[in-house]
């Protein structure tokens, strides 16, 4: 079980530790324009697979929309 | 602090508007106003009638490019602001340039694919930088759903959800409402958080 702050709400995954894909897809993020920052850091598309979010991580996910 | 004291605080300070729609021109006249020492502002667009809902131009200024105009207007609410202009479709490598000696930078693009490239080009190139991006303005009403949240450097401000569509248009109270806490949250940044409550 994990605990993670995402976009300023608390969720719980029955896992210890998941991908930042992982929790796109559990959450359904579907959208191709996405920003996506974990503990303030920026993670690139390409680095989706392979970075892993644990316990007490801060996750900010923007979907991005045109308008201004 | 007193408006003189904000005023000696801002006058020192440069702050970047990457885009002059709606979101850049009224944000950058907020700041104006407020006394903000330098402004950097970019766009390649000229103004059509229909910017006008909502962008801080005049109907004279019908065909004259955005950054020009943007300095005339800004010149007349504050004629002590210092405007750099630059006539231009922006890419990575111009938003360094241009606004690496900026204290802020205030996102003001349309196309969210623009949006992206400034967050990916601050965040890789110039992490140090605060960036205020505006995102979901579309529409009317809905002003509970307008909000501030932030990551580190990054700030958002917007609703999030509304994105532009025939059916959907960017109007000038909503717009407004972001560029305004763009600005606001510029000024956070530059003066701290107000202590007087």
């Amino acid at each position: 079980m994990m605990k993670i702050q995402l976009n300023n709400r608390e969720e719980l995954f029955e896992e210890e530790k998941l991908t930042v894909s992982e929790i796109l897809a559990l959450k359904n993020f579907s959208f191709k324009m996405l920003v996506i920052k974990l503990n303030g850091k920026l993670i690139k598309k390409t680095d989706y697979d392979t970075t892993m979010v644990s316990g007490g991580d801060e996750m900010m996910v923007l979907h991005l929309i045109s308008g201004g | 602090m007193t408006f003189d004291e904000i005023k000696s605080i801002l006058k020192t300070k440069t702050v970047g508007i990457a885009g002059c729609g709606g979101l850049g021109s009224n944000s950058a006249i907020a700041l104006a106003r407020v006394g903000i020492g330098s402004l950097v502002i970019a766009d390649f667009d000229v103004i059509v009638e229909s910017n006008l809902n909502r962008q801080y131009y005049f109907h004279d200024q019908i065909g004259m490019l955005k950054v020009f105009a943007l300095k005339q207007n800004l010149k007349l609410v504050n004629p002590e602001v210092r405007v750099h202009a630059f006539d231009i479709r922006l890419c990575i490598s111009d938003i360094v340039e241009i606004f690496h000696k900026c204290d802020v930078i205030v996102e003001a693009f349309d196309k969210a694919e623009m949006k992206h490239m400034i967050i990916d080009a601050v965040h890789t190139h110039m992490p140090e930088k605060h960036l205020v991006v505006g995102i979901g303005m579309a529409g009317w009403g809905d002003n509970e759903l307008i909000h501030c949240r932030r990551s580190d450097k990054l700030i958002i401000c917007g609703d999030e959800l509304n994105e532009i569509a025939e059916q959907n248009p960017p109007l000038a109270p909503r717009v407004g409402v972001v560029a305004n806490m763009q600005a606001n949250a510029v000024l956070e940044i530059l003066l701290g958080k107000n202590p007087y409550k």
